[in-house]
């Protein structure tokens, strides 16, 4: 499994608290056997209009095309469980999150697909935003081993679970490897605990 | 000090510590359906892995499967495809499964009770958020993402941290009107929308006790809403009641009661926080923003900006715009275009008894697309029993197949245009019903009931008085 040491490219800010999984994918785009092709509809209905017509958004904006790295705010990810959204978020082009906060769920469907979702300062994360704003061409590194991210001549420590960190540097975020190397103890496991028989 | 409910459960199942530092949690009891676990199958089958003990998962569809016609092959033809998808994998793997014309079809959080496979000191995972529901029977029950239905499927375990658990007290009694729907929307307007983030909730106190399994569930449904992926109650009589004679109830039962009794938190758990509500302070709850921590007491105005701590306000002037809704205005007396009674919340036979009482001898106003959809066939069979179905039609409600329906849309029930919905179920984001523009308010079943009636957002304790 690959390990994911840094990440390196351009930045988008997404401003908002609380951006739930509908927002970054709506359900109706869910109709699908794969996870393939959902980049398309990346935050779908606040990128275009009921016509089809592009809205103000600056993933729509052409200074950010080609970004990797997304910037929002607290609380992202709120809302269902859905792997659909960080596939959507990963088939625009974006390999890492930077947000104040992130929903729990989503934080981890991020690490099952190799996606770091790294936590700043309201103060920071509002900073970064601007600078972006400013120097949509900025150079935003996050360092995973450091925890650091430099964006231009910024340099910020981030914070995420560590042992999300230390899957990501280590590569094994793919868990079913880690998981399949106990065997043994699940199959004691399950003769001990109840199972299900029908009446 | 003693260990609380959620520290022996995790104990009981876990495996070891893994080298990431996550713990490795063997999962009891593995529900799935069809929207998010296909990629979960191909991800094994690529990997050439088999399902290790397929009889430790159970299937149902209930997102998309359309809620009128139910005549194969769907007119949507995703929705057949992916209806055949779970279809196809259960058959191949031998998982049980409860399909769109089986007697125990349903949300899955409701079938889960209902078949008294949900039981007290399980692990429960779906890929589904609002798998803490299945928490009111003293079960550690969480939503996972597809990555983990696919780790389940192969170990029957998966990669988790374990959460802190912060006891929220529910002090006294509630008064008449307010029901669990206005307990869990006050909690999270309380603690907010990510109040819960790192932790498991577990509800008490005599508020609590005194709740019926239906009612907790609906309480612990949305603990997700509030930010924490678990939600639970310790089991009790009430619990072991509920389960008593259910279809995949303990053969020996009473050695069963036994065990569960042993798993609840004892009065001198140990909590890494505690919060306390006055059952007597809650009102019966309305949402008037884009996200369900913004809710107010029915009689209360719509908060102004000034009125909301600093960090909110950015959200409220969102939420002011989209709704198109006033600060400081109220929110009785608001039109609503649309009635959704139903999802896996409020879908339950209590719910559409509650709802029904309200619908009674009156007729929906004329404006007001009202429907009703039972959360499984046991629901929808016991309501015809009782008549229900007679009821709500003649008020001029649609009565439904069981399913998901408008909680997300992804079946044909869609709002449409700027319509306002009042809808029982659990989220109110924008989009969320469907439509990009369409609007939702969330509040208990009976007060959906009476604004579908009046045409309007109605206070359900001046309701019922007339």
């Amino acid at each position: 499994m690959k390990e994911i040491g840094k990440v390196t490219g351009q930045a988008v800010p997404v401003r908002g608290d609380d951006i739930d999984t509908d927002r970054i994918i709506p359900a109706r785009f869910m109709k699908c056997l794969t996870f393939d092709g959902l980049g398309e509809y990346a935050f779908y209905d606040v990128r275009f209009d009921v016509n089809g017509d592009k809205k103000d958004h600056p993933l729509n904006e052409e200074v950010y095309q080609g970004s990797n790295i997304l910037v929002s705010n607290r609380n992202f990810g709120c809302g269902s469980s859905r792997e659909h959204a960080p596939w959507a978020l990963y088939g625009i082009g974006i390999r890492a999150v930077v947000a104040e906060s992130f929903a729990e769920i989503f934080a981890g469907n991020c690490n099952s697909l190799g996606m770091p979702a790294v936590i700043l300062s309201h103060e920071e994360c509002g900073e970064l935003q601007d600078l972006l704003e400013k120097d949509p061409a900025a150079a935003v590194e996050l360092d995973m081993e450091k925890s650091v991210l430099t964006a231009g001549n910024k340099t910020y420590t981030f914070t995420m679970p560590e042992t999300y960190r230390k899957a990501l540097v280590s590569g094994q975020w793919d868990t079913t490897a880690l998981l399949l190397d106990s065997l043994g103890a699940i199959g004691m496991k399950n003769e001990e605990l109840p199972r299900f028989t029908p009446a | 000090m003693s260990e609380n409910l959620l520290n022996k459960v995790w104990n009981k199942h876990k495996i070891k510590t893994l080298p990431t530092g996550q713990d490795q949690l063997f999962i009891s009891l593995h529900l799935i359906h069809e929207v998010t676990s296909p990629q979960a199958f191909g991800m094994i089958r690529e990997k050439g892995l088999k399902v290790l003990y397929p009889e430790r998962t159970f299937g149902t569809v209930d997102h998309i499967i359309p809620t009128d016609d139910r005549s194969r092959p769907f007119k949507d033809k995703l929705a057949e495809q992916m209806i055949q998808a779970i279809e196809n994998n259960t058959k191949e793997n031998g998982i049980a499964f409860f399909g769109p014309d089986s007697d125990s079809q349903g949300i899955v959080h409701i079938m889960g009770p209902e078949l008294g496979l949900t039981q007290p000191g399980l692990t429960i995972a779906c890929g589904d958020s609002h798998t803490s529901t299945h928490g009111a029977f003293g079960a550690i029950a969480f939503g996972i993402g597809t990555s983990q239905i696919r780790d389940i499927l192969a170990t029957q375990t998966m990669a988790l941290s374990r959460p802190k658990v912060r006891r929220i007290n529910l002090t006294g009694s509630l008064k008449p009107g307010v029901t669990a729907k206005d307990v869990i929307l006050r909690i999270i307007a309380e603690l907010g929308v990510n109040g819960g983030i790192g932790y498991a909730y577990e509800f008490g106190g005599s508020v609590v006790d005194n709740m019926t399994m239906e009612e907790r569930m609906t309480m612990c449904n949305m603990s997700i809403e509030g930010g924490a992926r678990v939600g639970y109650v310790n089991p009790d009589g009430t619990t072991f009641a509920y389960l008593k004679g259910r279809r995949y109830a303990p053969a020996d039962f009473e050695k069963a009661v036994a065990e569960w009794k042993e798993l609840a938190s004892g009065p001198d758990a140990d909590y890494d926080d505690v919060y306390t509500i006055k059952g007597e302070d809650i009102e019966p709850m309305i949402t008037w923003g884009i996200n369900p921590g913004q809710a107010i007491g029915i009689a209360r105005p719509i908060p102004r900006p000034q009125d909301l701590p600093e960090d909110q306000r950015k959200t409220a002037e969102q939420a002011y715009d989209f709704m198109d809704f006033e600060p400081g205005e109220p929110m009785i007396g608001k039109k609503i275009d649309v009635a959704f009674i139903g999802s896996c919340t409020n879908g339950r036979i209590s719910d559409l008894r509650e709802a029904a009482r309200v619908v009674k001898g009156k007729k929906a106003a004329p404006s007001v697309h009202a429907f009703v959809v039972p959360g499984s066939r046991s629901v929808s069979d016991q309501a015809i029993e009782e008549g229900l179905d007679k009821i709500f039609t003649e008020a001029g409600f649609e009565w439904r197949e069981p399913g998901c329906s408008m909680c997300l849309a992804m079946n044909p029930d869609k709002l449409k245009g700027r319509e306002i919905s009042a809808s029982s179920s659990n989220r109110n984001f924008i989009g969320r019903q469907g439509c990009p523009t369409g609007r939702t308010l969330l509040m208990s079943p009976a007060m959906v009931a009476a604004a579908a009636v009046e045409g309007k957002i109605c206070d359900i304790r001046t309701f019922s008085q007339e």
